[in-house]
């Protein structure tokens, strides 16, 4: 493959209600399978709900927390979601998808000043 | 191309990454411009080159004398006067939004900058990340 770029992800709208969500999903899942790195994915604003454990879609559509979980889970990627934002919507430790962590917004700075690019999802 | 040139030609070798706020919606109506101000206040600490641009709607946000008593939402906008010591040296304003909804410059809260669309498209084309709110 040729060069190896270095990807952080910004989602900042929900699941279902916004297609930002699969957008960055797909985007992701492109990258690794094309050998790109993916530095951090960062949730903000009301892109924190795509991490709460507790969504339980009909059977026959996707599950974007479970899909996320098992993306980043397999490929060890670092997944952020905002701890201010996630208060104001009630995403806590207790009801987090595997996978993610929270913390603050000093990790997107971070993000911002390693990757190559940082791609933003969002309206 | 070897990571150490990318990291050199995108300034990451102890230089100021730069950033872009770029505000487009107006506030209270929802909480974009709200929360992108938080970021610029946590990001302000990691002492980075942090600019903001406000175009479409997002020029309502600087609109001065403000008063959302009425909708029971806290009343930001006048935090965006105190950001240069948090080191967001340009606000800037785009003048064809600012025009185009019966503003002008005098509108606005004091310490922005009212420039055409083509330096906004300058400022965007320097940045190494770019936010929008």
């Amino acid at each position: 493959m040729g060069y190896r770029m270095k990807f952080a992800i910004l989602i900042l709208e929900g699941p279902y209600q916004h297609q930002a969500s699969d957008s960055a999903y797909h985007f992701t899942e492109a990258a690794l399978k094309k050998g790109h790195e993916i530095t951090g994915i960062f949730f903000y604003n009301d892109g924190v709900y795509n991490t709460t454990s507790l969504m339980t879609p009909p059977q026959d559509d996707r599950h974007i927390s479970k899909r996320w979980s098992e993306l980043v889970q397999q490929y060890k990627i670092d997944t952020i979601v905002c701890i201010a934002a996630a208060k104001r919507r009630g995403i806590t430790e207790s009801n987090l998808a595997p996978g993610a962590r929270i913390s603050g917004l000093g990790q997107l700075t971070e993000l911002g000043i390693n990757a190559e690019r940082l791609i933003t999802f969002g309206d | 191309m070897a990571d150490d040139e990318i990291r050199d030609e995108e300034g990451n070798g102890g230089e100021k990454t730069k950033f872009l706020f770029i505000f487009k919606r107006p506030p209270h109506g929802a909480i974009y411009p709200y929360e992108g101000l938080e970021v610029i206040l946590i990001m302000a600490a990691y002492e980075q080159e942090i600019t903001a641009a406000f175009v479409d709607d997002g020029v309502y946000c600087l609109k001065k004398g403000q008063d959302t008593a009425g909708v029971g939402i806290k009343e930001f906008a006048k935090t965006f006067k105190v950001l240069e010591p948090y080191g967001v040296e340009h606000l800037y304003v785009d003048r064809v939004s600012l025009e185009a909804r019966g503003l002008t410059e005098d509108d606005l809260i004091t310490g922005v900058e009212v420039v055409e669309a083509e330096e906004i498209a300058n400022v965007i084309s320097a940045q190494k990340v770019i936010l929008p709110f």
